[in-house]
């Protein structure tokens, strides 16, 4: 059932998980990580983010499109782009 | 100042409230009034030969305080159309004018305001396209919108225009029908012509339309993105449903008809109307103010004992095909009047739509077409006089030529 | 209107920050798109209390695919040619309504900007509306396939500028829009990239409070278009702005205000890192053309004083 125009929902996008796109995965280094949030501030899916309980940061792999701008953008070398096995 | 001229030709006071009552106005005078009582949010509007008087009325009318309306002065015929869409779906009821050239700019919003299903009400004061240029009447301006979604009502005569009007918001905004309304009057014949009107009362307008009712609205507290793009999955189904709401809108349009007829006593026919086409063997066919002209060449002829009826069609789109079968079915030859030309069919669009809608139905009365009044050309009694010695031609000798170009300077 | 941060900036999300971002994940843009970047940080200046108007273009068609929306604001699309025009309508229903809180945001990219839509951007901000248009300028049509608009820069190649044995590329300067809009009136108008957040999300947040319509202009990276790896797509950007080629300046009532100084970096580090350019480095030739692109960004250090003395 479709609407009566094309309209639709706030933030439906989120069905689409384009973590599926990835070939490098950034594989965020905590012990390296200063908490500065260059890689959250510069994410272009807007799916970097502070681990729970802790000052440091991880990537959602289930949007993260594997782009390399946190890796290339953070000053720690904290986050190294790994070619991914699927 | 022509501003001053227009307001005293008009015979009405330069500023100060809205006329009421029955008044002799002109005709752009009378649509402005109508658009006025129906309280649209909303006037986005381009100025365009012969469209000026009715904004220019209006914009008098926001000046004056005498509405509520905000009045955008837009850069195009372009921008006029695009800022409706944003009003109406912001939830804003919203109306424009325009005639040809100014049509045509709107073209690609003409399409895409009916793919949004946003029920604007746009007057068109009919008039021909250029090249040559020219700035009288003919139905060419519409006519190349026909597929665009839009609702397209034609009026004989001013009252009827202010009265459909009124109808074209209630059909307009309808839930199941969501669609935009183009209201077509006859270029300077309708628009610059002085008429007695009854002036509609805004209690009794009030009380017949109700507040504009989007499905949904663009709205922070309830985030909806429109105008989304759609791939080939849904993209067919999606003009399925504005043909749907195309379909619901038949029905609606009548109704608005009745409706407005047991408020306010005026009655105008259904998708179609019909007059004199009991037993008549020659049916015109036609749209606008030559309806008029041709009343009086039925009437002539009818006390002459020629069997010669009329067909009006108020509603060009949605086309009603079974209407106009059902009401030709016993004809002998139907004359059919088109003021456009598609160019390349030799024939109007109005002659080319009956003949098609006929063949399944079963019906083979034969039909014949006529260009007519191209870029403001006279259509005097006398033509259509002609028209219907043709009609009696193809009764005793069959069809020679299907589709004839009336008054053509030379051939 | 509840009132919810959407902290990029902030280090105190927390694995919600998904669902609290304006523009949600899932949309379809490229790897490292500037575009969805520059959107974010949009969003953050203007809050939820908005209204966008998007014309076509890659960030209309990839946030939109229906049915599944990016924008969890109201968002609106038309046509490519008219966002300005949409969102004077838009402003005027809201005053209609009486509304005078929500913001209308057009965010539009440079084609429907410097050239298509320039007739009702113009007629927008003549009537004044209370508008913000923000350009996302990566420099070409990237929707269509990478071809030029007014918004390329001088010796680009693009698919409809190629370089070619008798062609250097795109043989026009990039139009200058933000005079356009000075001279329209615009209390505000102003440059950003995406190279300095704080400062988008700033100038963004100044725009969307200045009464009347106002201007920003972001300069955005393509890995597509410009033919550079993803990676890098925070970096050129800032190279761009540290060589001169894009200076980072607001006007505020029609006068020059804060200028984004720099120490300036020769045109060659900008250029060199993207293939769009990489036809100047083939062989003695292109050193003419880079010593033109030079004198460009050395009269953008004039005109703005973008130098530290």
């Amino acid at each position: 059932m479709i609407p009566h125009a094309p309209i639709g929902d706030a933030g439906s996008s989120l069905a689409n998980k384009t973590g599926s796109w990835r070939i490098y995965i950034p594989v965020f280094d905590a012990k390296l990580c200063n908490g500065c949030g260059t890689c959250e501030t510069f994410c272009p899916e807007g799916v970097v983010h502070k681990r729970d309980g802790s000052d440091t940061f991880v990537a959602d792999y289930n949007y993260c499109k594997g782009c390399g701008i946190c890796a290339h953008e953070c000053p720690k070398n904290a986050i190294k782009m790994i070619l991914e096995e699927k | 100042m022509p501003e001053k001229c227009h307001k005293d030709d008009s015979g009405g006071e330069m500023t100060g409230k809205l006329k009421s009552g029955r008044q002799v106005v002109e005709g752009s005078y009378a649509v402005a009034h109508a658009v006025a009582m129906c309280r649209p949010d909303v006037i986005s509007a381009y100025p365009i030969t012969p469209q000026t008087h009715i904004v220019e009325d209006l914009s008098q009318f926001v000046a004056d305080g005498a509405i509520d309306s905000k009045y955008i002065n837009v850069e195009s015929e372009f921008s006029a159309l695009s800022a409706l869409v944003g009003a109406s779906a912001a939830g804003a009821r919203t109306y424009s004018a325009t005639t040809s050239q100014g049509l045509a700019l709107m073209h690609e919003v003409v399409f895409n305001m009916a793919g949004m299903r946003l029920p604007a009400v746009m007057t068109i004061v009919n008039r021909s396209m250029s090249a040559p240029i020219n700035i009288w009447n003919d139905h060419q301006d519409s006519i190349a919108e026909r597929d665009s979604g839009w609702i397209q009502l034609y009026v004989e005569d001013v009252q009827e225009l202010v009265d459909t009007t009124v109808q074209a918001y209630l059909i307009a905004e309808d839930q199941e029908v969501s669609l935009p309304v183009m209201v077509c009057m006859d270029g300077f014949i309708l628009s610059h012509v002085f008429e007695p009107v009854d002036l509609l009362d805004q209690k009794a307008v009030d009380e017949f339309l109700p507040p504009f009712k989007p499905v949904s609205i663009l709205n922070p507290e309830d985030p909806k993105s429109f105008g989304m793009f759609v791939d080939p999955e849904y993209y067919m189904d999606f003009r399925y449903l504005v043909e749907q709401a195309m379909d619901q809108s038949r029905s609606k349009i009548g109704d608005a008809a009745r409706s407005f007829e047991s408020a306010f006593g005026r009655y105008y026919g259904d998708l179609i109307d019909t007059y004199q086409t009991d037993g008549a063997e020659i049916i015109l066919v036609a749209m606008g103010s030559l309806v008029g002209t041709l009343r009086d060449v039925v009437d002539d002829l009818r006390s002459k004992g020629v069997p010669v009826g009329l067909l009006k069609i108020r509603a060009f789109r949605p086309f009603p095909a079974d209407e106009i079968a059902e009401a030709i079915a016993g004809a002998k030859v139907v004359c059919v009047l088109d003021k456009n030309i598609s160019l390349g069919t030799g024939e109007g669009a109005v002659f080319t739509e009956i003949k098609a809608s006929l063949y399944n139905n079963g019906i083979r009365v034969p039909v014949i077409g006529f260009v007519i009044g191209l870029g403001g050309r006279d259509i005097p009694v006398g033509t259509v006089q002609q028209i219907v010695s043709n009609a009696e031609d193809v009764i005793k000798h069959g069809i020679e030529a299907d589709s004839i170009f009336v008054d053509l300077r030379r051939h | 209107m509840e009132s919810r941060p959407t902290a990029y900036l902030s280090t105190s999300g927390g694995t919600k920050m998904i669902t609290e971002s304006l523009l949600a994940p899932g949309h379809r843009g490229c790897a490292g798109c500037g575009a969805s970047l520059a959107a974010k940080f949009i969003l953050e200046g203007a809050g939820r209390d908005c209204i966008v108007c998007g014309p076509t273009g890659c960030l209309e068609v990839f946030t939109t695919p229906y049915p599944e929306s990016a924008w969890r604001v109201p968002y609106i699309h038309s046509l490519f040619e008219n966002p300005a025009a949409v969102a004077s309508g838009i402003e005027t229903a809201l005053a209609a309504q009486g509304n005078t809180h929500t913001k209308v945001l057009v965010i539009a990219g440079d084609g429907s900007t410097f050239d298509i839509g320039i007739r009702s951007i113009s007629g927008a901000f003549e009537r004044g509306h209370n508008l913000t248009y923000v350009c996302y300028d990566n420099e070409a049509y990237m929707n269509t396939g990478i071809q030029r608009s007014a918004s390329t820069p001088y010796d680009a190649s693009t698919t409809t500028s190629p370089s070619g044995t008798v062609s250097y590329g795109n043989p026009f300067a990039k139009k200058d829009m933000p005079a356009i809009l000075v001279a329209h009136g615009s209390p505000y108008v102003a440059t950003a990239s995406i190279a300095y957040p704080k400062d988008v999300i700033r100038k963004i947040k100044t725009a969307t409070e200045t009464e009347g319509p106002t201007y920003v202009q972001i300069h955005v990276s393509c890995c597509t278009g410009w033919y550079f790896d993803s990676s890098l797509g925070i970096e050129v950007v800032r190279l761009a702005v540290e060589t001169a080629l894009y200076p980072i300046f607001e006007f505020v009532n029609g006068e020059l205000g804060k200028v984004h100084k720099i120490r300036q970096k020769p045109v060659e580090e900008y250029l060199r890192i993207q293939k769009r350019f990489a036809h100047l480095f083939k062989d003695e030739s292109g050193s003419d053309e880079i010593a033109k692109i030079q004198a460009i960004a050395d009269e953008n250090v004039r005109k703005y004083g973008l130098v530290r003395n």
